[in-house]
């Protein structure tokens, strides 16, 4: 033993929580440490023993673009804003929804994976969630440098606005997922249900999003109650700053960032008031 | 003193079958009627979910009205049989999960022993796996990189240490999970019943650690049901009953309290109907049991006292050349012993030949033979040569409990599954 660190332990309190509970994001301060870990842990053990590693990060956005442009550019010929080729119309679009959705299958798991950990001790259960989202990122920065070549390809200069707007928009993805996350994880301990609909949420949530399609299809009275998915001012978001087409931040984006916001919010209090019976029901 | 631990009017209540229902589906049919049932279901969960807080039929407390108070660099024992609480009080001090009632003040960081190897990764290597455990216990990485160096020669497992912990062998998983949880330095260090897994040298090691953590003046709360154990490394102990706590004492004490009335495990095997296969007739067992001096059932005997060892079965015919026994082993499997009831050839005279109707067989296992630890009773009905009626080799298990056995006053583990208690004389030659 090298060292003895001497310093006045802190006394906790335990007792029942009443009502909804606070949030206690001192915990999640003092957690830091975990919160890097958990990311890192999830990053190295995401393409452990897979053949293609982390090019699956760009396969899957890839062939997915492949898809769409022979279905819904060649065959159903829709129409693409300002004359954009539909591959990378589309790729811009599947960059922060592909973020969305892996979010939303690895977090929504993210408790009951870990079982063992939520049921024999203690740590800021929002840690397993948070971070399930956070390590999406590595594939989004990943399948961005396809992106950043179909632009040189394509003859495609973002904006200046691109600087601060694309960090905003993905802000605005994490945060969506982010609150949509803790719903389902929290639910998923104890109706394994979640597991079986999700797939199907992703799905519909993908046609009420303008990845395949441009947002400007939709007829105007019917656009701000269109933008009451948060994902629909991602991808618009994602389209203006990067390609330069569509309409840049508008009462619609105020919207999207105002639910998101709920959502967030409204997850991290059931989060938060679920979590003590999780070791119980888990 | 300062007080570490504050306990004050803590219960926790369970609800018992309130949403939670086990999909088991052994037949199509169940599967066919479950889901027609759905409907009921989600409206029945939904209703539930509405009147949070109303009174559900079946709740029990796991913990009822306990309060104590422990000061620093004690260690405390608990004992108490299965679900007397003493896990779920241990889950409490240790934030897993709420109490129902009352309250904790709890000085520092609890560590626990029972956390061993929780959020290892089986795909990371064994330095990856010390760093994430470490997090996860609640370890700065400032001082993970203190004491890796001495994580690794405590786990033994050096060369090993950029190897998947997937490719390691079970027992150098755990060394390597055990030295990361023994590296944690908690004010307060709470084991519970880790000490059932692992080998002999594991079970050492574990217990070496909670002495040292003692020594150095840290509160710990030591639970087990090895009753020698608790008394080697305690001074104080409660005993709790049903989520009660029913007596606080000196260890000593509150062992012998425990020991002597009479709440310790079953310690009785009984066979229904649909136990027992077809083609044992017409031998049919009914029970065996683990008496004490006093004729009570009792899973855990004592060393120093003699046991009785009772199988009842019926014959529903007349069998000849009849003999019913035991295996006896430990639960590392070594046998102790093989014994019949008709060993004796002037009883197999007499017993050879039974004729149908129920019967006793019962043997009396003399003091001072068991050493401590757990042991395995299995049971034989034959016919030599001719046919085996029944055999089950793992009938009941029973614990031996060694206070007072020979050569007790040495806090040790005694090699060897007997303990007798031998006539030494000693002589002086000049």
């Amino acid at each position: 033993m090298t060292e003895i660190i001497k310093h006045e332990p802190t006394t906790i309190y335990i007792k029942p929580s009443k009502g909804f509970a606070a949030l206690n994001l001192r915990d999640m301060w003092i957690y830091r440490e975990l919160i890097y870990f958990m990311i890192w842990r999830e990053i190295k053990v995401r393409y452990k023993q897979t053949m293609l590693g982390a090019a699956w990060a760009i396969i899957q956005p890839v062939l997915t673009m492949i898809v769409f442009t022979f279905l819904f550019g060649r065959i159903a010929k829709l129409p693409t804003d300002g004359n954009v080729p539909y591959p990378i119309f589309s790729y811009t679009a599947l960059l922060p929804w592909g973020l969305f959705v892996a979010a939303l299958n690895q977090a929504s798991r993210s408790l009951t994976s870990n079982q063992n950990m939520v049921s024999k001790i203690y740590f800021p259960r929002l840690v397993l969630p948070l971070a399930s989202v956070l390590s999406g990122l590595i594939d989004f920065i990943i399948a961005f440098v396809i992106l950043i070549g179909l632009m040189i390809y394509y003859h495609i200069a973002p904006s200046i606005n691109v600087l601060w707007a694309l960090p905003l928009f993905l802000l605005l993805t994490i945060i969506t997922a982010l609150g949509v996350a803790l719903w389902l994880s929290a639910i998923n301990v104890q109706y394994r249900d979640v597991n079986y609909a999700l797939p199907f949420m992703t799905q519909f949530w993908l046609f009420a999003t303008p990845v395949a399609y441009s947002s400007s299809l939709i007829s105007e009275k019917w656009r701000l109650v269109y933008s009451l998915n948060p994902m629909a001012g991602v991808v618009n978001g994602f389209r203006w700053a990067l390609l330069g087409v569509g309409n840049g931040p508008d009462a619609g984006l105020w919207i999207s960032v105002g639910i998101a916001l709920i959502i967030l919010i409204s997850g991290l209090f059931y989060f938060r008031n679920m979590e003590k019976t999780f070791a119980d029901t888990i | 003193m300062t007080t570490a631990i504050s306990v004050k009017n803590l219960g926790k209540q369970y609800k018992i079958g309130a949403a939670q229902q086990k999909f088991q589906y052994n037949m199509f049919r169940d599967v066919i009627v479950d889901t027609l049932m759905t409907p009921v279901r989600v409206f029945r969960a939904l209703r539930g979910q509405s009147m949070r807080g109303a009174i559900t039929t079946s709740t029990f407390w796991a913990l009822n009205d306990i309060s104590f108070d422990l000061e620093e660099g004690k260690v405390l024992g608990i004992v108490g049989r299965n679900g007397a609480g003493k896990s779920t009080l241990l889950k409490i001090l240790s934030r897993v999960t709420e109490p129902t009632v009352g309250t904790v003040s709890v000085r520092g960081r609890v560590g626990s022993l029972l956390e061993v190897g929780t959020g290892f990764h089986p795909e990371l290597t064994g330095r990856e796996n010390i760093y994430m455990n470490g997090a996860i216990l609640g370890m700065k990485s400032a001082e993970i990189d203190r004491k890796f160096d001495e994580i690794v020669d405590f786990s033994e497992v050096g060369q090993f240490i950029d190897t998947p912990v997937k490719r390691y062998s079970s027992g150098m998983y755990l060394r390597l999970a055990f030295a990361v949880a023994a590296h944690l330095e908690p004010e307060i260090l709470v084991v519970d019943e880790v000490l059932a897994v692992g080998d002999a040298e594991f079970q050492r090691k574990c217990l070496g650690k909670m002495s040292d953590v003692a020594q150095q003046g840290r509160t710990v709360l030591f639970v087990s049901h090895n009753m020698s154990a608790i008394l080697r490394l305690t001074q104080e102990a409660i005993v709790l009953k049903k989520g009660q706590l029913i007596k606080r004492a000196p260890t000593a004490e509150a062992v012998d309290y425990y020991l002597s009335s009479g709440q310790a495990e079953s310690g009785e095997r009984i066979w229904e109907a649909e136990d027992v296969p077809a083609a044992s007739a017409p031998f049919r067992p009914v029970a065996i049991r683990i008496k004490d001096r006093s004729d009570k059932v009792v899973d855990t005997v004592r060393s120093t006292e003699p046991v009785t060892v009772e199988w009842e079965y019926q014959l529903d015919a007349s069998i000849t050349g009849l003999r019913v026994g035991m295996y006896l082993s430990t639960m590392r499997g070594e046998y102790v012993f093989t014994a019949f009831d008709t060993d004796d050839a002037a009883q197999f005279e007499q017993f050879g030949a039974r004729k149908a109707g129920r019967y006793i067989s019962r043997c009396h296992i003399p003091a001072d033979f068991f050493n401590e630890g757990r042991y395995l009773l299995g049971v034989n009905a034959s016919s030599f040569a001719v046919k085996r009626y029944f055999m089950d080799e793992n009938a009941l298990s029973f614990n031996v409990d060694i206070t007072g056995a020979p050569g007790t006053h040495w806090p040790e583990i005694r090699q060897g599954s007997i303990r007798p208690r031998l006539d030494w004389k000693i002589e002086k030659l000049d």
